[in-house]
């Protein structure tokens, strides 16, 4: 689409949208008669005021910037092995208050009944039993953990910081594409980008009125407070690294540095007498809340993963008898499943006697005899996932893939279906990115985060991640996706 | 409340200090080594190489022996095989620092990121075929920019203190050595011409040739000796080190509420002692050696009951609250 003609911007200028198309998306920026739509009509115009030189310009203060602060990830699978630095599009991402507050509204009531449903099924499984959710779908997930039946947590609150992934559909709604409940990781992405955003356009920023995520630390800091065993005030908080290797080790020095907490690895810490210790100078000193930054597998060679040396052993056992919290909950990835997913409405119905507000997107379980057949049929339309992966691994999609990768997975599928969902290859909506001097459209997503400590609540933005090959829906960094600010406005 | 800081984050602090004076020890010894042999028949520099050696090597290395100047450099500068070469010691600061980046400030790391690639991209042809002096010299001035980045931008908490305890346990160590070696070579014999250029060298590896004209006219092997040992107001002094050691670790017992009868401080104490309180005269009677050899063993049990107080300490013994 082209922008309409009565709006013809300054001959010099007139190049900068001509590489901008939207086919079969949902179009962030312009609505279906051309025109820019309400919230984008200020950014729209304002590019057209600068040259390209002058945008490029920016986007060039804007890499420096990310470089010098060593604003980095690792890539696992990357022979070179290196560190890269997450791109950053120039362009933000702007979202009308009243879409969302809708927005808002569907992640807490979805967020409630996920905590509810995790409460719920380390203790009296009720919903299994009501067969709302079919118990063996639950107890065979890789990351049910049976050692946390009858525990309690403070609050009942399993899941203190969640990030959601939703995408905008071709007709406009916002739907759920998956929950990450165990370790999310994006949020410094998120508040580096707000702040070079600040830096490189000032005024515009200014005038658009947007709602401030600055505080997401100091948050994060008094929801992990409030999971304080015995709610200590002067609770000893700390950041479980698994250290400098880790791909998301800039995020934890950000995030400790950000909330004067230590960061520690599991060497810096040793149970004795069932409550966990810090080694320091002074001596040992009482941990009271853990924001652990590892998985499950790996928090006590005692009890999981034997070979863990990223641990802490007896960990499990202080965690299990209330003297320490950690931050999420052991557990919780039974609840980000692929394969619960699809029960999400049911949960939420079940527990809140309510319609959920935000949808799912369509998924067929390969448990499912008849849904099988159907998804070994459709392969070349299905976005075919493994339930218990995160970050874009695993994961086949039908209408890019080759006949090759199709084979692998009916082989894959065939061999454990249970591991598998597929869901229909959806058109994440486009968004204006700045690429080459001219503006084009991308796809993307969106990441809000959610801290849980008494109750839930919702930073205003998120992470929105960017395709940045032409054509692709893979969003995920570690397959050449980027990042832009995202606005939330404030009227 | 006592201030807490994890042990192993001291210990980083303490380790990138200490391996980063190392390197800065070291590229002045070799700087000056590099300044004398010119002017020195073959037999004088051998013997130069085989002192060298015995004071820079790690303590428990075997004797090695070089042949010339070039391989002496290569062994001190860039092999891989000696935990005290230059680019092992830069190496090691910077990975200790790396594991504490939210430690220091953002300044501090990246001078010793740069330090890092600078003398990583160095080679041995390069740097023989060019001037050396360029080299050594230019690490120095680096080194020194780092500490006066820390002086000017660090808080002085424990994190401070754990690096002034590395930096000048290593400067006490390294210049004991020194002086060691220099003095058992030619201690006994009055200073003359063929001499004079040791001597003198002696004072510039220590970087107090300067410092040393302006309290004496004439080079003398005992007032040599007083100052680089006695003076307590030279910063390579062993007994400006000292000084500053038991200042490092007094602090450190205030801050951890550890109180001053730690053995680590206990140490630093008769250290510190033995140097204010001794005479030139005294010392060289008994033997110099003898009195070099008890200051390295004191700084070598300190280092230990830092590491055994503060850093690895038994559980039992700390339960705090």
């Amino acid at each position: 689409m082209t922008p309409d003609s009565s709006a013809a911007p300054p001959a010099s200028s007139s190049s900068l949208y001509e590489a901008y198309r939207v086919e079969g998306a949902y179009d962030e920026m312009l609505a279906p008669n051309g025109e820019p739509r309400p919230q984008y009509q200020q950014l729209y115009q304002t590019l057209l005021e600068l040259t390209p030189e002058e945008l490029q310009r920016r986007q060039q203060a804007a890499d420096l910037s990310f470089l010098h602060q060593g604003i980095t990830f690792t890539v696992y699978s990357d022979t070179q092995g290196t560190e890269r630095i997450f791109p950053y599009d120039l362009l933000p991402r702007i979202i009308a208050s009243q879409e969302w507050d809708a927005i808002e509204r569907g992640l807490i009531q979805r967020i409630t009944a996920l905590n509810l449903f995790l409460h719920d099924i380390y203790h009296g499984a009720r919903i299994l039993a009501d067969k709302v959710v079919p118990f063996d779908l639950v107890y065979s997930s890789k990351h049910y953990r049976r050692e946390m039946r009858g525990v309690d947590v403070p609050h009942g609150t399993y899941i203190a910081v969640v990030g959601t992934d939703l995408i905008r559909l071709p007709d406009g709604r916002f739907a759920v594409l998956e929950d990450n409940l165990r370790v999310p990781s994006g949020a410094s992405y998120m508040l580096t980008n707000r702040q070079v955003m600040k830096r490189v356009f000032p005024r515009l920023f200014t005038h658009y009125g947007v709602r401030p995520l600055e505080y997401y630390t100091q948050a994060l800091l008094t929801a992990l407070c409030d999971l304080a065993p015995g709610s200590r005030a002067d609770a000893n908080i700390v950041l479980l690294s698994p250290g400098v290797y880790n791909s998301a080790y800039f995020e934890h020095t950000f995030l400790a540095r950000l909330m004067g907490i230590p960061l520690v690895e599991g060497r810096d810490l040793l149970v004795h007498d069932n409550a966990v210790y810090m080694r320091t100078t002074a001596g040992l000193r009482r941990v009271d809340v853990i924001y652990r930054r590892i998985d499950d597998d790996f928090v006590d060679p005692l009890v999981f993963r034997k070979d863990s040396t990223l641990g802490v052993p007896g960990l499990f056992n202080a965690y299990r008898s209330g003297t320490v919290t950690l931050a999420n909950a052991i557990g919780t990835g039974v609840a980000d499943d692929k394969a619960i997913y699809a029960y999400v409405p049911q949960i939420i119905a079940y527990y809140l006697k309510e319609d959920p507000l935000l949808p799912n997107v369509e998924t067929y379980q390969c448990a499912d005899g008849a849904e099988r057949a159907y998804v070994l049929e459709h392969l070349q339309d299905l976005v075919v996932k493994a339930v218990g992966e995160s970050g874009g691994y695993g994961m086949l999609i039908g209408p890019h893939s080759t006949a090759e990768a199709r084979a692998e997975f009916v082989r894959l599928i065939q061999a454990n279906p249970r591991n598998y969902i597929a869901q229909p290859t959806i058109n994440l909506s486009c968004c204006p990115c700045f690429l080459d001097g001219r503006v084009e459209a991308r796809h993307v997503d969106l990441r809000p985060y959610i801290l849980y400590g008494r109750q839930a609540s919702i930073l205003p933005g998120g992470l929105t991640r960017v395709a940045l090959r032409r054509g692709s829906l893979v969003v995920n960094s570690s397959q050449g996706g980027g990042s832009k600010d995202t606005w939330v406005l404030t009227a | 409340m006592p201030q807490w800081m994890l042990s192993r984050v001291a210990d980083s602090l303490y380790w990138m200090s200490r391996y980063l004076v190392r390197a800065d020890h070291v590229a002045r010894q070799l700087d000056v080594h590099l300044s004398i042999v010119p002017e020195q028949g073959s037999a004088a520099a051998s013997g130069r190489r085989v002192r060298l050696l015995a004071a820079l090597l790690p303590e428990e290395a075997q004797c090695t022996e070089v042949s010339t100047d070039e391989a002496l450099a290569d062994l001190l500068t860039f092999s891989l095989d000696n935990d005290n070469s230059i680019v092992r010691c830069v190496a090691a600061a910077r990975e200790n620092a790396r594991q504490i980046r939210e430690q220091i400030n953002s300044q501090l790391w990246e001078q010793i990121n740069q330090i890092h690639l600078t003398v990583r991209a160095a080679s041995l042809a390069q740097l023989w075929e060019g001037q050396p002096h360029l080299f050594y010299h230019g690490l120095n001035q680096e080194v020194y920019r780092f500490l006066g980045i820390a002086d000017a931008r660090m808080s002085r908490d424990q994190g401070w203190h754990f690096i002034q305890l590395g930096c000048h346990l290593e400067r006490a160590t390294a210049t004991a050595r020194l002086l060691d070696e220099e003095f058992r070579a030619r201690g006994k014999s009055p200073a003359d011409q063929s001499s004079y250029l040791e001597w003198v060298g002696l004072l510039r590896g220590c970087a107090a040739l300067e410092a040393y004209g302006k309290v004496y006219t004439e080079v003398e092997p005992r007032h040599i000796a007083d100052f680089l040992l006695l003076n307590p107001e030279l910063p390579h002094s062993v007994h400006f080190a000292v000084d500053s050691i038991q200042r490092a670790l007094n602090a450190i017992a205030v801050a951890t509420h550890l109180g001053t009868e730690v053995r680590a401080s206990r140490l630093a104490g008769r250290l510190h002692a033995l140097l204010a309180y001794a005479q030139i005269d005294e010392i060289m009677e008994t033997g110099l050696d003898i009195f070099l050899r008890e200051v390295r063993q004191l700084c070598a049990q300190i280092h230990e009951a830092v590491y055994l107080s503060f850093v690895a300490y038994p559980v039992e013994s700390r339960l705090v609250g």
